[in-house]
């Protein structure tokens, strides 16, 4: 449904977005994850013809974003970052305006306007001023008014910026409900909640992209071969050197004092093997208690932040993505 | 078929807002007292001076005009005073959708940026006129009491003088407003743009040189005279149309350009 390829945009000397390719089949939801000022924005505003790209080309639907813009554009609705709305207008207003330059046959328009504000849960309001309104119902009129129109595609920048805790849940409902119907692009930095709604995630930083799998997979890939965290009652230096010869381990690193005579350790295991019957043996064979026994999965903040952070001293933005590479292509 | 749809849509929004806010109503108020006032300044001059004229020919000079007295100065004087009005007619049509951040809505949604633009443009127009039909109402009384009906055909004239160039200087003023996102930025520099234009026409001077002439040629207020005397030169309208046109590209022009250098 949307192809980018080697998507490149430069303002001047800075590079905003860095030859970024990706894809998204119909129906699915691919998150768009990166610090602030990443490239998303960018990204997203070339895909819905705003901005034109320095170089690369873009299709959504089949149409070339700069070729065909009003075609594009028909197929889209977007939401920006902050939804682009005229204060003075009422609600209902508003998307009766939207529907008009959305090429609405007018015998549908009340209908579908009605529909919008039924899904947005904006029936309480539809008579009120937009400037009025609080941010979590302004963000939903942007969004009834990009899903107004039915478009194939929705392109959602920040949806659930700046809304309190119950309205970001309401929010990534309506957006997973919306899925499978519409092929979403959604941009965030709030981690949860690619985990929560994307069926695919790619990470941008710095304008490029440096991973791209499914949450699940994300996870897995940077797990790597699973250290674990051992906490168990007794001295370091015994356990160091038992822990120590349990088979498979490659790694131990003591992790000092857990408080109650209890100690962890982290212990990195051969690529592919599950060392946690083996290690509780161990503990256990040797009369120490075994308070503590998990794997270190690390969550998608972490990962973020691993893939994301980069020496800037050596500004090795690629070094990190092939580090998480690594124990992904070792374990298929 | 669509496109005609496109800009009726951008109209409607258009007047929607000049009438949700109090601009359209200031601006109806202003200009209405303003016409109102100096056409019976006018009108009180030309009874005053023809009943003198009466008094000391007895009927015999040559009769006065009610076009020459009444309606040039007035359409003369609307001219100005549209130097001030229509800046505020024009100066938020883009410089605050850019600073709403509404451009976004319109450049992502299918419209072109002729259809935005022409919208715009015949939405402030559509205003202006409607401000003038307002103020018609000052000539009923010419046609109720007078004793042989004026001609209404230099009313019409000046009417359509008034409105071409109003929508001459909408269309110059909808293209400063796409240069910057500051409203009062805008109105300023088009009352800057529609002086320097007006005083083009000072340049007029039948010895002077070619490229004083031509300059001269593009004064907007000159265009005027004529059709405010109620001759309708067909060059006059045809240099009105052409203005608003070109005001109108460099408007396009300036709002696609943007979008190349954001």
């Amino acid at each position: 449904m949307i192809e980018v390829v080697n998507l490149t945009k430069r303002y001047g000397r800075h590079t905003a977005v860095d030859g970024v390719s990706f894809s998204v089949q119909k129906g699915e939801i691919l998150g768009f994850l990166g610090p602030n000022g990443a490239g998303k924005t960018t990204t997203m505003r070339i895909l819905t013809c705003y901005l034109p790209a320095t170089e690369g080309t873009a299709r959504v639907a089949g149409f070339d974003v700069f070729e065909q813009p009003l075609e594009v554009k028909r197929r889209i609705g977007y939401i920006p970052e902050t939804p682009p709305l005229y204060p003075d207008m009422e609600v209902a207003d508003f998307l009766s305006f939207c529907s008009k330059i959305k090429g609405i046959p007018g015998k549908d328009r009340r209908r579908k306007i009605d529909e919008a504000i039924e899904k947005t849960r904006l029936v309480d309001v539809r008579n009120k001023h937009i400037g009025k309104l609080s941010k979590g119902y302004r963000q939903r009129v942007g969004l009834a008014q990009a899903i107004l129109a039915n478009p194939d595609v929705l392109i959602l920048d920040e949806p659930t910026a700046g809304l309190d805790p119950k309205q970001i849940l309401e929010t990534r409902e309506l957006i997973k409900s919306l899925g499978g119907e519409h092929t979403i692009i959604l941009s965030t930095h709030i981690l949860p909640e690619v985990e929560v709604t994307c069926g695919r995630v790619v990470i941008i930083n710095k304008g490029k992209v440096v991973a791209e799998d499914t949450p699940e997979n994300l996870t897995q890939r940077l797990r790597g071969s699973g250290a674990l965290r051992v906490e168990a009652r007794g001295e370091t230096g015994p356990l160091f050197d038992l822990l120590r010869t349990v088979p498979g381990v490659i790694g131990l690193r003591p992790k000092g004092d857990a408080g109650d005579g209890v100690v962890a350790f982290e212990v990195d295991a051969e690529a592919g093997r599950d060392l946690r019957p083996e290690l509780a043996r161990a503990v256990v064979g040797a009369g120490h208690d075994l308070v503590g026994l998990s794997r270190l999965g690390m969550s998608l903040e972490e990962i973020f932040l691993q893939i994301t952070t980069t020496d800037s001293a050596d500004g090795a933005a690629p070094e990190a993505p092939a580090a998480a590479e690594a124990p992904a292509t070792e374990a298929s | 078929m669509s496109s005609l749809r496109n800009v009726s849509a951008i109209v409607e929004k258009e007047w929607r807002h000049y009438f949700g806010s109090p601009i359209a109503y200031v601006l109806l108020f202003v200009w209405t007292f303003l016409f109102g006032r100096f056409f019976q300044v006018a009108f009180e001059y030309f009874l005053l001076a023809s009943a003198r004229q009466g008094g000391m020919e007895m009927g015999m000079g040559p009769k006065m005009s009610l076009n020459e007295w009444v309606l040039r100065p007035l359409f003369q004087n609307m001219a100005v005073v549209a130097l001030f009005v229509i800046p505020m007619l024009t100066m938020r049509l883009f410089a605050e959708e850019k600073r709403q951040g509404t451009i976004e809505l319109l450049s992502t949604n299918p419209l072109t940026d002729w259809q935005v633009v022409l919208g715009k443009f015949f939405a402030a127009t559509g205003l202006f006129g409607f401000m003038i039909l307002v103020s018609l109402v000052n000539f009923v009384p010419l046609w109720v009491y007078a004793t042989t009906a004026p001609d209404w055909k230099p009313v019409a004239t000046g009417v359509l003088a008034l409105l071409l160039y109003g929508a001459s200087l909408i269309a110059v003023g909808t293209f400063i407003s796409t240069l910057t996102r500051n409203q009062i930025v805008a109105g300023i520099l088009s009352f800057c743009a529609f002086l320097a234009l007006l005083t083009l026409g000072w340049a007029d001077d039948p010895a002077a040189g070619p490229l004083q002439q031509a300059i001269a040629y593009l004064s907007v207020t000159a265009h005027m005279e004529d059709m405010t005397k109620g001759v309708l030169d067909l060059k006059d309208v045809v240099f009105y149309l052409s203005f608003s046109g070109f005001g109108l590209f460099l408007a396009q022009q300036s709002v696609e350009s943007q979008r190349w250098r954001a």
